[in-house]
């Protein structure tokens, strides 16, 4: 136990973490990789790079050439730049792990904690809802919302926003149940605070760093299902997405083409790793029991 | 304990109905007409009107969700739209070749990867557990949609090891098409497990009883391989339940790579064709494995650990 332990002065749980945080250079990178992406996805979003991306810029597959950008990973069937389709697809990934965290995040937390704060009835319902939504196999529960609701990247974001939930609701409802009865929770009830203010001002900042770990794990995964969805055809229509260059290089590779499953095989891989890394490394910075 | 299993076989009744209306809505409601969502593009009043009469539609909601029960009683769940088979008859074909890719992976993944894991344990902190480590990280981060590809293009293809894709019924005949599956399943799944049941019995590794073998005067591998592998049974059980959706995910993109005729390459072709009954009763089908699986664990524990509670 070192001896900076016994200063008097408290630092907060956030502090904390940042400063352990800061100390680990490669989740510093990761998270740069991260925001990389989202920068990239962005300015795609707003037509600054990588448009139009629909536009032939050379033969059809043509290798990959180190002359202009748009030429670096070669172009596609239709003598589309695949470095633009890379981007493109980084942006609908990126959108769609956004898109689908909102859903999946108010919803896990505000259920979690109510049936982990009230308990009795409203408990066992959530707790119900949720054991029936998780026994049915996730893929499957996605394939049939996106097949139901219809093909496109609508369907994709309410597909795993609503499914994915499930884990996160999990912990705030165990969380909830442990902290309801803590002291200071019990001194604001003496102090007369509602239960809202229970829930929202006294508990719930306690227990938020899940939500962050969470996040990262929940964008992860949103990512990974995005092309998988895509892959399988029930995802995104009309847009690049590096599921459907995958499904296209299926048919590529016996005639050598191999640029395009590699660039979306390789942009996928950074950004999953370092949500990889970085969750790792918030866990460990945001968890009080590892010091 | 007799006790115990019947009030959890009880517990699952509020589930399976609970799956049922989630379906239910999921299938007949929300998506709107069924009928019209089967035919598609080539829609014509009298192909709608015949659908409807065929698969129930034209009923009220109740009765139909009545229907749909019965279905998930008497394991009869009508015809496929595309195919026009039992659809019954065509889960019992697929279970075979799916039975055989999935189980024996699955078990050689779970074996290497407790394995793997008891080892990196044992050397923690040393360059073996962080290379596993960073080699576990890396490895879940590529995607399956790669290995697999890769896989098929560079082994089977290129090097002409294995067939590129294919299925026989004959066992003799049919191991060679499932070898390269399996080990693509095996090496896409065991950076998850490794890391997983590492961590699993690095936790294990702190508790006090522990620290009471080592002052006992027990031998380290004693202390490893008799009580900590015996206390991290739990959540290796636990773990290995939990992937039996992840192996049906898997299952899905490795049949329809390998053309293996199993379930998995009879929902991708069902989605492909919006043969709706068919994609109903597989949704229907793989909860109702999940809860028997989940069922089956709860009884595990109380005879992999005697500190569960029967209550």
């Amino acid at each position: 136990m070192p001896a900076a332990q016994a200063e008097p002065k408290g630092r907060s749980l956030w502090s904390d973490a940042y400063r352990r945080l800061l100390k680990d250079k490669l989740a510093i990178i990761c998270f740069w990789i991260i925001v990389f992406y989202a920068v990239v996805a962005l300015a795609a979003k707003l037509g600054w790079i990588a448009t139009p991306w629909d536009r032939a810029v050379g033969p059809a597959y043509s290798p990959p050439s180190f002359g202009a950008f748009e030429l670096w990973l070669g172009t596609d069937i239709f003598g589309r730049s695949v470095m633009y389709k890379v981007i493109h697809g980084a942006r609908v990934a990126m959108s769609v792990g956004l898109v689908s965290c909102m859903i999946s995040i108010p919803i896990g937390v505000s259920l979690g904690a109510l049936a982990g704060f009230y308990g009795g009835w409203m408990d066992d319902l959530i707790t119900w809802f949720y054991t029936v939504l998780s026994s049915i196999p996730n893929i499957l529960l996605l394939l049939a919302i996106a097949f139901v609701v219809g093909k496109g990247i609508t369907a994709v974001y309410i597909a795993l926003g609503v499914t994915s939930w499930i884990g996160l609701c999990r912990v705030m409802r165990g969380e909830f149940i442990k902290h309801k009865n803590r002291d200071y929770v019990v001194a604001a009830s003496s102090l007369g605070a509602t239960n809202a203010s229970k829930i929202f001002r006294h508990i719930l900042p306690n227990v938020s760093h899940f939500i962050i770990i969470s996040l990262s794990i929940l964008f992860m995964s949103a990512i990974k299902s995005e092309v998988i969805l895509s892959f399988l055809g029930l995802g995104v229509q009309g847009q690049p997405s590096w599921g459907i260059m995958i499904d296209d290089a299926k048919l590529e590779l016996a005639r050598g083409v191999w640029w395009q499953l590699a660039g979306a095989t390789a942009a996928m891989f950074f950004v999953v790793l370092a949500f990889n890394i970085l969750g790792d490394s918030l866990r460990d910075a945001l968890d009080p029991k590892i010091k | 304990m007799f006790v115990y299993i019947v009030r959890k076989l009880l517990n699952t009744i509020p589930i399976i109905f609970g799956v049922a209306i989630v379906i239910f809505v999921l299938f007949n409601m929300v998506g709107g007409d069924p009928a019209l969502m089967m035919v598609g593009k080539h829609a014509n009043a009298q192909r709608i009107a015949e659908l409807r009469a065929e698969y129930g539609f034209d009923k009220p909601q109740i009765e139909q969700f009545v229907q749909y029960l019965k279905q998930i009683v008497t394991f009869d769940y009508g015809r496929s739209y595309a195919t026009r088979r039992q659809i019954s008859d065509m889960i019992s074909d697929g279970l075979g070749p799916s039975m055989s890719l999935t189980l024996p992976a699955f078990f050689l993944t779970t074996f290497l990867a407790v394995i793997i894991g008891l080892v990196v344990a044992y050397f923690r902190g040393k360059w073996i557990d962080k290379s596993a480590v960073v080699f576990c990280v890396f490895g879940m981060s590529i995607p399956v949609l790669a290995y697999i590809l890769f896989g098929q293009y560079f082994l089977a293809y290129k090097l002409g090891l294995f067939p590129i894709s294919g299925y026989e019924q004959a066992l003799s005949e049919r191991w060679q098409y499932l070898v390269l599956p399996m080990i693509l399943w095996v090496v896409v799944s065991l950076g998850y497990d490794v890391r997983f049941f590492r961590t699993a019995i690095l936790e294990e590794t702190g508790q006090d009883y522990v620290r009471t073998a080592r002052a006992k005067g027990l031998s380290e591998q004693k202390v490893f391989f008799k009580h900590v592998l015996k206390n991290s049974m739990v959540p290796i059980i636990t773990n290995v339940v939990i992937e039996i959706p992840l192996l049906i995910l898997g299952a899905f993109l490795f049949e329809g790579f390998f053309g293996i005729p199993g379930i998995g390459s009879i929902t991708i072709e069902a989605i492909g064709n919006s043969d709706f009954p068919v994609i109903k009763a597989m949704t229907t089908l793989f909860a109702l494995l999940y809860i028997g699986g989940n069922l089956a664990t709860d009884i595990l524990y109380t005879l992999v650990d005697p500190r569960v509670s029967l209550k």
